[in-house]
């Protein structure tokens, strides 16, 4: 069968690797050589070597940003995974209105970056003005009121996620443990978790990868307000682009930085929480 | 052994607090919609009452001014364009990449699954240099452009279900004379549904309320999509229409609610077996 099929390469690969190509391959790889590169358009690049990586580096804002972002992400990945651990443990017990409390928390995870950001700065703004403060004088609000917009738009997308975890434990693992005595406790820790490492897998990456690249909800929240202090890296990334002329290949450089700081992280994580899944 | 939880009433009261508060804001925003632009930012948690009460004015303003119903008709060309080339490009590529297992396959895989990790930064400048040079800056060329970018995910997860279907089942209609095209769209497609199902809402979400890449690739001359035309009326500095942005965040919202509660069973089905393969 194999071999008939081989024949049709250009029908069935066609299309989508000539869309691959120019979406995607081409533009990696020229991303990857004018980080070497001194450009304005792409056409006048001219090879530089390193020095657009020296320059990144050697900047504070791209430094502060890394640094906003780091721990940007280490309060959402806690918060949003307890919180949607907490909210799934309870929606699989037998209470009224799981069903649409399932609905409802999931829905704002629908709603794009753009809009989210724009509904939360009317009800941030509204909120502090009776403090005589707005969001985007404020870095310390302006950072809580990120993470409050990411919990509320991605709790929601874990909790569905560790759902359908809970109800893939077999429910004879948790009788028999508490046959033998266990308490609610003990069998959360010693039967529910050690099942779910491969739910929690995910969702940690989910969310790890998520406020790192996080970029719509920041420039529509706080734009990096006040003095470029609420800036995550890829928003410092797309302002050293688009906002700075003459910075283009440093933009790229600190792009390049950005895409393998993503794939460590994304495969330091999977290989630590992968050591902890258990077989069933 | 199914009982009642202990406490359930209190877990339901509690989460019924919970859901109140995690609903408000679209209605803050409702309210504010009808609102006349100078009491928004003063009092946002007020009704309207008969001072600040302004019907349907900011909508109108939201239509005719700033082009609220082209917008729509750019995201859902886009989405809808999108979702359908993806699907079937792309689950032709998954079909054609697992059934045919030698080295340059299994490296177009690898590329697939590569792409979905590269952080869209690391590209935007280079694609939307590509885009340009192309002429793809309307929404018909940016079809090509997604194909290319959401390739990945759905090559992924279309794979992940290729593998579980019996091969034998295709063999049978080989044999029976059938082309591998037609082996494909008769027999493969239909055991496939509910896994288009799944990675159409996941392309289908992502595409909706995509900004970056519409925002560098479309000439913004011609098309804006929604989330480009809220951006720009707040962005734009000096006067902001707050009236006319509430009206636009409002209608940007409502479609997706009528679709989410009109299919919420796949979409969260969707969810959960994107997150599986992952």
């Amino acid at each position: 069968m194999e071999k008939s099929i081989k024949r049709y390469f250009p029908i069935f690969l066609g299309p989508t690797f000539a869309a691959f190509i120019i979406g995607f391959i081409v533009p990696f790889l020229m991303g990857v050589y004018l980080s070497f590169c001194d450009f304005r358009t792409v056409t006048d690049a001219k090879w530089v070597g390193v020095s657009n990586y020296v320059k990144a580096f050697q900047d504070p804002e791209f430094f502060h940003s890394f640094l906003f972002t780091t721990v940007f992400t280490v309060v959402t990945v806690v918060l949003i995974n307890v919180l949607a651990f907490t909210v799934a443990l309870v929606l699989t017990r037998e209470i009224r209105g799981t069903n649409l409390f399932r609905t409802v928390f999931f829905m704002p995870n629908l709603i794009g970056g753009i809009v989210l950001g724009y509904i939360w700065l009317l009800i941030f703004n509204g909120i502090l003005s009776h403090y005589d403060l707005a969001l985007r004088i404020s870095t310390r609000w302006g950072f809580w009121g990120l993470v409050i917009l990411l919990c509320w738009q991605q709790i929601g997308y874990m909790m569905i996620i560790y759902i359908a975890g809970l109800q893939a434990i077999p429910t004879s693992l948790n009788e028999a443990a508490e046959i033998d005595g266990a308490g609610w406790w003990q069998r959360l820790i010693h039967v529910t978790i050690p099942n779910m490492m491969p739910s929690i897998t995910i969702c940690t990456f989910l969310t790890l990868t998520n406020g790192f690249k996080l970029f719509d909800q920041n420039l529509s929240l706080t734009a990096g307000e006040p003095l470029n202090t609420t800036e995550g890296i890829a928003l410092n990334i797309y302002r050293t682009f688009y906002g700075r002329v003459g910075y283009e290949g440093v933009g790229q450089a600190k792009a390049v930085v950005f895409f393998v700081l993503v794939v460590a992280l994304g495969l330091i994580q999977l290989r630590a929480t992968r050591s902890k899944e258990v077989q069933q | 052994m199914k009982r009642k939880a202990k406490g359930g009433w209190f877990a339901t009261i509690l989460f019924t607090l919970v859901s109140i508060l995690y609903v408000s804001p679209i209605f803050i925003v409702l309210m504010n919609s009808f609102k006349k632009k100078t009491y928004i930012s003063r009092q946002p948690f007020l009704l309207p009452n008969e001072k600040s009460f302004v019907g349907f004015e900011n909508y109108i303003t939201a239509i005719e001014k700033y082009g609220f119903l082209k917008a729509v008709g750019v995201n859902l060309l886009l989405t809808v364009g999108s979702v359908v080339v993806i699907l079937i490009c792309t689950s032709m590529f998954a079909w054609y990449i697992t059934r045919v297992n030698n080295k340059v396959t299994r490296g177009l895989y690898l590329l697939c699954i590569f792409s979905m990790v590269v952080p869209f930064q690391m590209v935007m400048f280079t694609l939307a240099k590509v885009t340009d040079t192309l002429k793809l800056g309307t929404p018909w060329g940016l079809i090509i452009i997604y194909l290319g970018f959401g390739a990945g995910l759905a090559v992924f997860m279309f794979c992940g279900f290729v593998k579980s279907i019996p091969i034998e089942i295709e063999e049978a209609a080989m044999i029976d004379g059938c082309s591998p095209i037609r082996t494909f769209f008769s027999v493969v497609l239909p055991i496939m549904k509910p896994t288009y199902i799944s990675v159409g809402i996941l392309e289908t979400m992502w595409i909706w309320n995509d900004f970056l890449l519409p925002y560098l690739t479309l000439d913004r001359g011609k098309y804006q999509n929604i989330p480009m035309v809220i951006q720009m009326m707040q962005g734009s500095y000096g006067r902001v229409d707050m009236g006319a942005i509430m009206a636009c965040l409002l209608m940007a919202v409502i479609p997706i609610i009528v679709f989410y509660l009109s299919c919420q069973k796949y979409i969260i089905k969707g969810v959960a077996a994107g997150a599986v393969k992952g």
